[in-house]
C-alpha cells in the first residue's frame, strides 16, 4: 500500500521533506494551521499565540496532568492562504536548536490537496537529533511496555 | 566460523535495542550501559561488540573512560530509524483529517 506520509531525508544534507496527501480540501488543510481552534484539537496543544501574518508569531504549550510537558514557538515569516507559510519552528527545554519550515499547500482536486513540508536545520547533525527523537522515544515506549508484560507474568 | 554481522540481525534482540536506546539519549560508558540489566557484564560487552561490529555504536575516548554513542552513519542504514519519525507524522496528520473532516460535516 502506498504510504500515506512520506519523508526524504537526503544524506549528507541539513533538510528533510514531509509530504502528505489529505483527503480534504485544500481550504481546509491550511485552516487546520491557521486556526487555533483546529490547531489545539489536531495537535493536542493549547495555542497561546498564532498570529497569521507577515511578522507574526507563535507559541504552543501542552500539558499533562497539570505539567507544562512541551512548548514551541517561532516566528511566521510570511503566509499566503491556501498556498504558503513560511516560519520558524523551536521545542522550548531541548537542546535541538531552531529550524526554519516551509510549508506548501497545495490543490489536488476539490476534495484532496497535498502538503510538503520543507524543514532546514542548523547542521546535518542537528537534523539527525530531531530525527533521533522519536526513535529513542519509541525505543523505550516498546521497552517500558515489555517490563509491563513481564511484570505481569510474575 | 565467521559471520558477516547485519544491523536487522544487530537490531532484532530486545536487549541490543535498549541499549541503543539507551546511548541515544546520552553517550555511556560500558559499565553505565551494564547497570541498566540484570546480566553480566560479560553478556552486555557481547552486545555492545555486536552494535559496535555493526556500526550502531561507535566509540568515544574521554580521558580514562570509552564512551559508547550513536553512529548516525549505521543508523542511516536502518530503515527503521526513519520510521517512527515518519510514523509519527503520519498520526499526526490522520488526526488533522479527522478532525477537519468533523468539521466539514458539522459545517454543512
Amino acid at each position: 500500500m502506498e504510504q500515506k506520509t512520506k519523508i526524504n531525508a537526503p544524506e549528507g544534507k541539513q533538510e528533510l521533506t514531509i509530504t502528505r496527501e489529505f483527503d480534504l480540501p485544500v481550504e481546509l488543510v491550511y485552516k487546520a494551521y491557521t486556526e487555533p481552534e483546529y490547531v489545539a484539537q489536531w495537535m493536542g496543544t493549547t495555542v497561546l499565540k498564532l498570529e497569521n501574518r507577515n511578522h507574526g508569531s507563535y507559541a504552543f504549550e501542552t500539558s499533562h496532568e497539570g505539567k507544562v510537558m512541551f512548548r514551541a514557538n517561532g516566528t511566521i515569516h510570511k503566509v499566503a492562504p491556501n498556498k504558503e507559510i513560511v516560519r520558524t519552528f523551536e521545542m522550548e527545554n531541548l537542546p535541538t536548536s531552531v529550524h526554519l519550515e516551509f510549508l506548501e499547500f497545495e490543490k489536488l482536486t476539490n476534495d484532496t490537496s497535498k502538503l510538503t513540508i520543507q524543514m532546514i536545520y542548523k547542521s546535518e547533525e542537528h537534523r539527525a537529533e530531531q530525527l533521533k527523537l522519536p526513535f529513542a522515544y519509541g525505543l523505550n515506549m516498546a521497552h517500558n511496555r515489555l517490563e509491563e508484560i513481564l511484570k505481569n507474568l510474575k | 566460523m565467521k559471520l558477516r554481522r547485519d544491523v536487522f540481525q544487530a537490531i532484532a534482540d530486545p536487549t541490543r535495542r535498549t541499549i541503543i536506546a539507551l546511548v541515544a539519549a546520552s553517550a555511556m560508558t560500558p559499565s553505565a550501559i551494564a547497570e541498566n540489566f540484570d546480566y553480566s557484564r560479560q553478556t552486555i560487552s557481547k552486545h555492545i561488540q555486536i552494535l559496535t561490529e555493526c556500526e550502531l555504536l561507535e566509540q568515544e575516548q574521554k580521558g580514562r573512560e570509552i564512551y559508547y554513542q550513536l553512529n548516525p552513519k549505521g543508523m542511516k542504514q536502518i530503515a527503521d530509524f526513519i520510521e517512527p519519525f515518519r510514523k509519527m507524522w503520519d498520526d499526526r496528520f490522520n488526526k488533522l483529517e479527522d478532525v477537519m473532516k468533523k468539521n466539514q460535516s458539522n459545517s454543512k
